[in-house]
């Protein structure tokens, strides 16, 4: 009896290890293609603090993939899998991550949500020659000087001054704003609207800080309360968003929220209830701007009451939604373009790339940097328990 | 700026009473076991997912007490299962044992709960807000300290004036001797691990409500913070453990109302080793007597 477990135990073994050996080594001939198939990487926190934003990115993927499931290179349709990968929002997993990518032999890489850990993975993807599509990693450094990073979405500095914009021509002129140290986007942000609302004419009366993982906002808030202004820019992650509010609402402090794209999540309104009220963000994309991308993916979504639970049962569409479908989309586009699946080829392709067809957001053409020529930005706001298109802010 | 400091001052006071309430689980377990017990801020992030949980189901009311139950028997379990069997091996083990159950629990969170932050259920009775003048506080910031104080005056009667305390303060002396008077060590000890837990709970409940989100790692930082309370205190002493709570509390927001909420954190950490250095037994600690 045990003998024979023994020899089964062993059989299957080797049948596991000739099984590595054999897509191995097709990985390195053909570069990813594995017979019909090709792995294309995603790249998201489905966990940590970025975990509800990269759950809904990595919905869009999947819808993304249902919508166009092949691709044709020299003739022949690949079918194209998708190679899930955890970052964890951590810099440090990002990494692991990211050589998990590598070594699966993806042929590029799509992702994620929030900029750490993409400047982290950056360089690896490079390394290996894979090109990776960012989809709302925002701060510039993703593709600064990385020849392998494209993004869809705009940049951090963009959105500070998209903001800066709203709030001085809203009647805001003396502002506070909270920073989170060494977190590059909430940096970035605060940096930028700082710069531009000087410009403006407008001046930032109190610029706060608070370390990462803090949960105790009260004593920066009071400070903000003392210093009687009338909105507070707080582009942090996410998570800390339902904190300030809530707490800014127990010590009395009624102002202007205003916050950039991370902020603009059905989640806000859940966990922060009525303290929701009237948060202004700005997002990639609202709904109504592609009504058939919108009736896509809502119909998509209903399909499957599990899809629409990760949605957080609801079936709105938020920003990350559009990019996300369209990062998907340009690099499939792209290795069209390209007619292969050699990644230097496909960088090239991306590089000059200038496509209108098929995207929620769209059209995509990228600069020298390797991001998403874009202009706009959509401006919503939190009235009665809902997010609300508001107004579309562009900048020269 | 006088409405300025005293909102300050109590968003200090219902930190640090939080605070204190964990930190009376350490001093405690260490009064009695001579070891730290590394999982105790778990065991408090814990308590915030039993909340969770509970509030879905039942109301307020319920939920608080049937919270604190869990809390006192994973607490209680986990002294069963990783430190009674090493009550004769040497202190270092049942400490790298507590080490061990703080991970197996924040582990267990990510694994069952995902890492993702999960919202903390508001009990409306504790959010009311009050407005006195340009003041504006919760109910919650109010009820932490004086529930605080409260417990702590009770506590130390139970410790001082009955037959129990009289046990507990015998065990914490010398255990041997104690068992040989005929005091039940293992019972004392599991009454230390339910009184400690059940601070935990409430102290979770308090720090939560004012947090709104529970992650797996939630308990560690305010852990390290609880236990450098105690040390503050005087590790083994209660009343100690309350006042270092409040003191790590009420510097922490007042450092951060300056503007260096960078060194909040390392001023605690720094807090520990000036106390270390200067007055290794704490503010109220036990003088170690030598015996010649």
């Amino acid at each position: 009896m045990k003998k024979t477990f023994v020899i089964a135990l062993s059989c299957m073994l080797m049948a596991s290890l000739v099984g590595c050996g054999s897509s191995s080594s097709s990985t390195s001939s053909t570069g990813g293609a594995s017979g019909d198939t090709i792995k294309i990487g995603i790249f998201e926190p489905k966990t940590g603090e970025n975990g509800g934003g990269g759950a809904q990115e990595e919905l869009a993927i999947e819808y993304a993939n249902y919508v166009r499931p092949t691709v044709t290179v020299g003739g022949k349709e690949y079918k194209i899998e998708l190679d899930w990968q955890d970052n964890q929002s951590d810099k440090t997993v990002a990494v692991t991550a990211a050589q998990k990518l590598i070594s699966d032999g993806v042929v590029g890489v799509v992702g994620g949500y929030g900029s750490g850990v993409c400047i982290a993975a950056g360089s690896y993807f490079a390394d290996a020659q894979i090109p990776a599509i960012g989809t709302s990693c925002t701060n510039a450094n993703v593709t600064l000087g990385n020849d392998y990073y494209f993004r869809a979405c705009y940049l951090d500095p963009f959105q500070g001054e998209v903001m800066a914009n709203w709030a001085y021509s809203n009647g805001y002129t003396e502002v506070a704003t909270i920073d989170n140290i060494g977190n590059e986007y909430t940096s970035g942000l605060v940096k930028t609207f700082t710069d531009s609302f000087a410009e403006l004419g407008g001046t930032v009366v109190d610029a706060e800080t608070f370390q990462t993982n803090e949960s105790d906002f009260k004593a920066i808030l009071t400070n903000i309360k003392n210093s009687g202004v009338k909105a507070v820019f707080a582009p942090t992650d996410y998570l800390y968003a339902p904190l300030l509010l809530n707490q800014a609402h127990d010590l009395g402090l009624d102002v202007q929220w205003i916050a950039g794209d991370t902020w603009y999540s059905n989640v806000l309104i859940q966990d922060a209830g009525d303290n929701a009220n009237g948060v202004v963000a700005d997002t990639f994309y609202s709904e109504g701007g592609n009504p058939e991308f919108d009736e896509g993916f809502k119909a998509w979504l209903n399909e499957d009451a599990s899809r629409k639970a990760t949605n957080l049962d609801t079936d709105a569409i938020v920003g990350n939604h559009a990019v996300s479908y369209d990062a998907y989309m340009v690099l499939i586009e792209a290795i069209e373009e390209a007619d292969s699946l050699e990644g230097a080829a496909i960088r090239e392709a991306l590089a000059s790339l200038n496509a209108s067809e098929g995207f929620a957001c769209g059209p995509y053409s990228f600069d020298v940097n390797g991001d998403a020529v874009k202009d706009t930005s959509y401006i919503c706001q939190i009235t009665d328990g809902e997010w609300k298109y508001q107004s579309t802010e562009t900048v020269k | 700026m006088i409405s300025y400091m005293l909102q300050q001052l109590l968003n200090g006071l219902s930190l640090g009473g939080a605070y204190a309430l964990i930190a009376i689980g350490y001093t405690m377990v260490y009064g009695i076991l001579r070891m730290i017990n590394f999982a105790h801020g778990d065991e408090f992030m814990m308590a915030g997912y039993f909340m969770i949980f509970s509030l879905a189901v039942f109301p307020w009311y319920v939920a608080v007490p049937f919270v604190i139950l869990c809390t006192i028997v994973l607490g209680v379990l986990i002294e069963r299962v990783a430190y009674k069997p090493l009550r004769n091996a040497p202190r270092m083990s049942v400490m790298i044992s507590a080490i061990g159950i703080s991970y197996l629990l924040q582990n267990l969170a990510n694994y069952l709960f995902t890492a993702m932050p999960q919202s903390y259920p508001q009990i409306d009775i504790l959010k009311h807000v009050y407005e006195f003048g340009s003041i504006s506080v919760s109910r919650v910031t109010i009820i932490a300290p004086v529930l605080t104080i409260v417990l702590t005056v009770l506590l130390v009667l139970l410790v001082n004036h009955t037959k129990l305390g009289m046990a507990m303060r015998a065990c914490s002396k010398d255990q041997e001797t104690a068992r040989i008077m005929g005091i039940r060590v293992d019972n004392i000890i599991t009454i230390t691990f339910v009184i400690g837990c059940g601070l935990a709970a409430v102290g979770s409940i308090l720090y939560f409500t004012d947090r709104n989100t529970v992650q797996p790692y939630s308990g560690s930082l305010p852990g390290l913070k609880c236990f450098v309370a105690a040390v503050i205190g005087g590790i083994g002493n209660i009343q100690g453990a309350v006042l270092g709570g409040f003191i790590v509390g009420i510097c922490q927001i007042v450092i951060t109302a300056m503007g260096y909420s960078v060194f909040s954190d390392a001023f605690t950490f720094a807090l520990l080793v000036i106390i270390l250095i200067f007055k290794p037994s704490g503010l109220f600690g036990e003088k170690a007597v030598q015996k010649v």
